[in-house]
This record gives structure tokens, sequence and C-alpha cells, in this order.
């Protein structure tokens, strides 16, 4: 089945690659655009927007669909970000199909009236499966063309095409790439067993990767998207495996004791991992292959969970040498160890920053799990859940503005993603079973 | 003439009366070596029967032997099943987030220890838990120091290292799936299985 599709898709594929060709409309680049949103700002500001429909040009009942389709797609995917305030369309004071979507023919005045200081017009074209768009976004203050982007491809790939604009607004507005082409695993026990699956950043497509039939967990992506490690009770012990995401390779560790909390080496085909072999566990450096390069931690008790600073010097990690769980970062080149949190008795699941200066972690207080966010110099601690059930297991977006986690707030466990700053909180997707240990992609995920 | 009536008419009653004793007597005689036969038969059929009854009785002393040698094996069989059914079945228990082996762990440790001296070809398999709370990664960690305190305790008692495996399930398989601090309790076990 899954075969089929596969060679289905092949040639659409290819054809998707020679045609969905995106071409600046207007070379109106947004080099100093990115004070629009400041996404270092605790408290920001959610900018107003208005989305029109797209306009249709044959106004056939299939591009008034479509065009129903992806406009309310680019609404839903800007949204996700957390930037943007939607404007209603029933507030609008003129009628898509009627107006012009070029900037020499837009009166702006209808936009600012309503609120809106960013307008995104949009006109769609079918012939022959294939759909033409082109997208525009303003700033109607200024009353000013942001970016012009012209689309074509298959109507399938709608999805992508309106993603990549998607893409394309971000960058303009905060300077940085967008999260719309990265992917969430996470750990379901919808099969009745913990299994690996992987959707899309919004929750979108959720597939089962593993079929191991026993006890799956903690999936890391390496940092080219193309590698998962994870631990598995394949051969009823918890080793670790290595596996290609397309091709039907892998490599697996399997030493006495635990082999677990695999996490790769930012920009090297290598991984942090606890082993217990030992008889104590330590977290090694081992090869993308399983092989182990060095020791890293030296200390009797628990270290386990390591995440690296995006430039691959330091580690945080989790360790009870102290008594209790706590986060310590290490400076790999020194092995110089400082423990970073001091308040609470129970610290774990440290995630570092795609910036680089924060750390979210996992801490209890009064027996309830909640997320934390800390500066790397232990400074700016912040906490981000209150009250609602057990919240475990933060994983940052890959651009830094969104924190996936897991929470038990309405009963089973589900995978609720957040801003870096705690607001907006939502669940991700509605599956069968629990799910937990969310891992946000890199930026890009080969498909 | 009146005499000679009466001496025929007795001679009449008496002759045939003296035959008729003379045959019974006759017949008398001849029963009598037919009645000597027959005791003769009795004794051995005593005999033969006082010796079925031997023989019945020591069957039966030895199948009450067999039955009683029979129940004290199974009596050892079951108290050898109930000692290997208590060396699995009896967990010991942990503090939340703690691996140190509490009073009761020990002594539970040095039951475990006996019965292994005194099954020396058995090997195991010690399992470490968790409660549910806390990270799973964490947990995995906790659950392997669990196991491996565990084992230390046997070795230090004298059980070679070769026969004891450990295996750390985490928070992954909770004996009891409440989420209170009774399941809690029942949670944080080290637990043992036969290979």
């Amino acid at each position: 089945m899954k075969r089929v599709n596969r060679l289905r898709a092949w040639p659409a594929y290819i054809i998707f690659l020679v045609m969905m060709a995106s071409f600046l409309i207007c070379p109106a680049l947004c080099l100093s655009e990115y004070d629009y949103v400041d996404i270092n700002s605790p408290f920001l500001r959610k900018i107003p927007i208005a989305i029109p429909l797209f306009k249709t040009m044959a106004k056939s009942p299939v591009e008034k669909r479509l065009s129903e389709k992806a406009s309310d797609l680019l609404s839903e995917t800007l949204e996700f970000t957390g930037y943007f305030k939607m404007l209603d369309r029933d507030a609008f004071l003129v009628d898509p199909e009627k107006s012009d979507i070029t900037a020499l023919n837009i009166n702006f005045q209808n936009w600012t009236s309503i609120g809106a200081e960013l307008l995104i017009t949009g006109s769609l074209q079918v012939k022959d499966e294939i759909i033409d768009m082109e997208l525009r976004l303003y700033d109607t203050f200024k009353s000013r063309l942001l970016i012009g982007k012209r689309y074509r491809g298959w109507i399938n790939d709608q999805r992508k095409m309106i993603r990549r604009f998607c893409n394309d607004v971000i960058h303009c507005l905060t300077g940085k790439r967008g999260i719309f082409d990265s992917k969430i695993a996470f750990i379901s026990t919808g099969s009745g067993n913990k299994e690996i699956y992987i959707c899309e950043f919004d929750g979108y497509n959720p597939i089962q990767k593993t079929h191991n039939k026993n006890i799956t967990l903690s999936p890391a992506w390496s940092c080219d998207g193309k590698w998962i490690a994870y631990t598995a009770y394949k051969k009823g012990r918890p080793d670790l495996y290595i596996e290609h995401l397309k091709e039907k390779r892998g490599f697996i560790v399997e030493k006495k004791g635990i082999n677990i909390t695999p996490a790769w080496v930012p920009g090297k085909f290598a991984l942090a991992a606890t082993l217990s072999f030992s008889g104590d566990p330590e977290i090694y450096m081992l090869t993308g292959t399983g092989k182990i390069i060095k020791k890293l931690t030296n200390k009797r008790g628990i270290d386990v969970s390591p995440s690296w600073s995006p430039d691959g010097k330091k580690m945080a990690f989790v360790s009870n040498r102290s008594g209790t769980p706590q986060i310590y970062i290490m400076d790999i080149d020194s092995r110089n160890v400082e423990r970073l949190t001091f308040q609470g008795r129970y610290n774990t699941s440290p995630s570092w920053s795609p910036d680089g200066d924060k750390i979210a972690y996992c801490g209890m207080e009064n027996g309830e799990f909640n997320i934390y966010v800390i500066g790397v110099d232990g400074n700016d601690l912040l906490q981000l859940t209150f009250n609602e059930g057990d919240n475990e297991s933060p994983s940052w977006s890959p651009d830094g503005s969104l924190i996936a986690f897991s929470s038990n707030r309405e009963g089973p466990y589900r995978i609720y993603v957040m801003s870096a700053y705690g607001t907006d909180q939502r669940s991700l997707l509605a599956l069968p079973g629990e799910q937990t240990n969310p891992r946000w992609s890199p930026g890009i995920v080969s498909n | 003439m009146r005499k000679k009536i009466w001496i025929s008419l007795v001679l009449l009653l008496v002759i045939p009366g003296l035959l008729c004793i003379a045959s019974c007597a006759k017949k008398a005689v001849k029963v009598e070596p037919a009645e000597v036969v027959s005791a003769e038969d009795e004794a051995a059929r005593k005999a033969a029967a006082e010796a079925a009854e031997r023989a019945e009785q020591e069957k039966l002393a030895k199948q009450r032997a067999i039955e009683v040698q029979r129940l004290k094996e199974e009596q050892a069989a079951r108290e050898k099943m109930a000692a290997r059914n208590m060396f699995i079945n009896e967990n010991i228990y942990f503090d939340f987030d703690k691996y140190n082996l509490l009073p009761l762990a020990r002594k539970i440790l040095k039951r475990k220890a006996d019965w292994l001296w005194n099954n020396p070809d058995v090997s195991v398999i010690i399992e470490g838990h968790c409660d549910e709370r806390g990270t799973n990664e964490y947990n995995l960690a906790l659950g392997d120091r669990r196991a491996e305190s565990a084992k230390a305790y046997l070795v230090d008692l004298g059980i070679a290292r070769a026969r004891l495996t450990t295996v750390s399930y985490g928070e992954e398989r909770p004996v009891d799936p409440g989420h209170n601090e009774v399941a809690w309790a029942k949670n944080r076990r080290a637990h043992f299985t036969i290979e």
C-alpha cells in the first residue's frame, strides 16, 4: 500500500519540482522590515492582518472551493505562529471578487479603517489539474507591497505553495526562517504500544513511524533531519536505535544496562547518549554509527538527557549528583560542569533554545510538573505553565518562537504548543491513546 | 400261638429297623473320611487367605509408604514451588526518586540470597521500575539504579554476578495503573524473574 503510494507520488514529485516555481512578482525586497515582529519581546503584540478569500479567475466551482481552502489554510498557518490577529472576513469592506489585488488598485483605507496593518491578497486559476496562484503581502499603512510571489503546481501541492509563501512572510517580518517545513516527532500509545509518530509542524498528517510492538521512547532528530535515534525494547531491553528515515538502514547500540536519551551533536553525524554498561549511567559521545568516541560525564549516580547548545560547544544534562535531579551545563572542551537550576527538587528534560541563550526544562513544585525557561547564565527564570495538570518534555521550534510539550490537562496526555513566553497554549492534534515526548525537527526535513 | 405272632411282629419291626440302622451305620462310616478331607482344605484355605491378607497388607503398607513418600515429595515440591513463587512474587520497594535499599528490602533480599544458594542453577533477571511521576528518561536511569542496587546487595551476599542481570523499565510497566500514592508506592519496585 505504502509502496504503491510512493510509486504514484514519483511522477507528480518530479513535475512538482519542475513546475512549482515561484516567481518574485515585484522586486520589493523585504530587507529592513524585521521590526514588524520582535520575537524577543515577552509581551508580544499581535499584528492585525486581513486575508480575504483569493480571487478566482475563471470563477468555476472548483476554483471557488480551492480559493476558500487556500485562503483558510494561509490564515491558519500564519495564525499558528502566534504573531498575528486574524481579522474576521465578515468585517471586510470590499468583496475580493470585485476588487483588484495589486497595489495600484487597492484602496488601503478600506483596510486601515477596519484595523488591518497587514493585508494578503491572492488570486487563483486552475487549468488541467494545475494551479496558478499569486500572493501578495501589503503594509496597509504604508500602502506598500512587501512580498509578491507567483506559484504554479499540481492542485495537490497547494499546501506546499501556501507554506512556501508563509515562510517568505515570516522571513520578511521577523528576519528568521519560518517553521512551516518542520515536523514534530512524538510518542503515541494509539496502537496499544508506545511507538514513534511524525506529524507536520501544525499537527497535520500524523504517520506512525515505528512498529516495534513493545516500548519505544525518546525520538531524536539528526541535524539534517534525515536520521532519527530512539530507545526501544525490541530485544526485551532498552537499546538505542539509529535509523535513516527514508532508507532502510541503521545502527544499534545494545550494551548491557540502559542505552537511552540520544541527542545529536549540531552539525555532526554524532550523538550523545546515556549508557550504563559500566555499572553507572554516564553520558557518552557516539558516532552516528553507534561507536563510542568518548565518555563525557564521570560521576557516580544518574547522568541523563543531554541537550546541545546550537554551536555544539556545550551540553546541558540532568544529574542527581547533588542528591536530586538538577540541570547542569558542561563545557565540552574543558569538561567543566556547572549547575544551572537551584529552585525546586526535581528539574529534568532540558531543551536548549535555537538562539542559544535559554534552556527550557520540566520542574516539579508541590507535586506538579510545569515547564520553565531559564537563561543559560541561570538568570531570568520564567514559569510558562500554571495549574493545568502536569506539563513535561519541552521542545523548541527550530526558530525558537514556540515550544511543544506534553500535558494531561484534559485527562490523557496530549501534545500542546505555546509561544516561547507561555502564551497561546493549544492542543496540537487529537489522536487515540496518549501522546508524549514531542521533539521538534530542525527547520528543513526532506520530504 | 399268640407268642409266635408277637415274635414275628417284633422281628418284622426290628429287622428292617436293624437293617435300617446297619445301613445307616454303614452310611455314617462312609461319611467319616469325607469329613477329614474337608478340615484339611479349610486349613489350607485359611493359610492361603492369611497369606493373601498378609500380602494385601504388605501391599497396602507399601502403597501407604509410597503415598506418604508421594505426599512428602508433593509437600516438598509445594514448598519448593512456594519458595520459588515467593522469590518471584516478593518485590522490594523504594522511596520516590531514591534507589537506596530500605531495611525491609534488605531482609527480603537476604531471603532471596538464601533461595539462590539453594538453587545454584537458576539465573535471575532483576527488573527496576518507577512510579509514573517525573520524566520517562530520568526514570529509565532511576529504574536501572534500583535494579543495580538490588544486584549489588545480592553480590555482597555471595551470589555470583553472572547469575544476575538487570533491566530497567522506568515508568513503562506499572503494576497498579492508579494515580495516587498507594499505586505509586507499589510501582516503585524491583521485581525478580527467573531466566
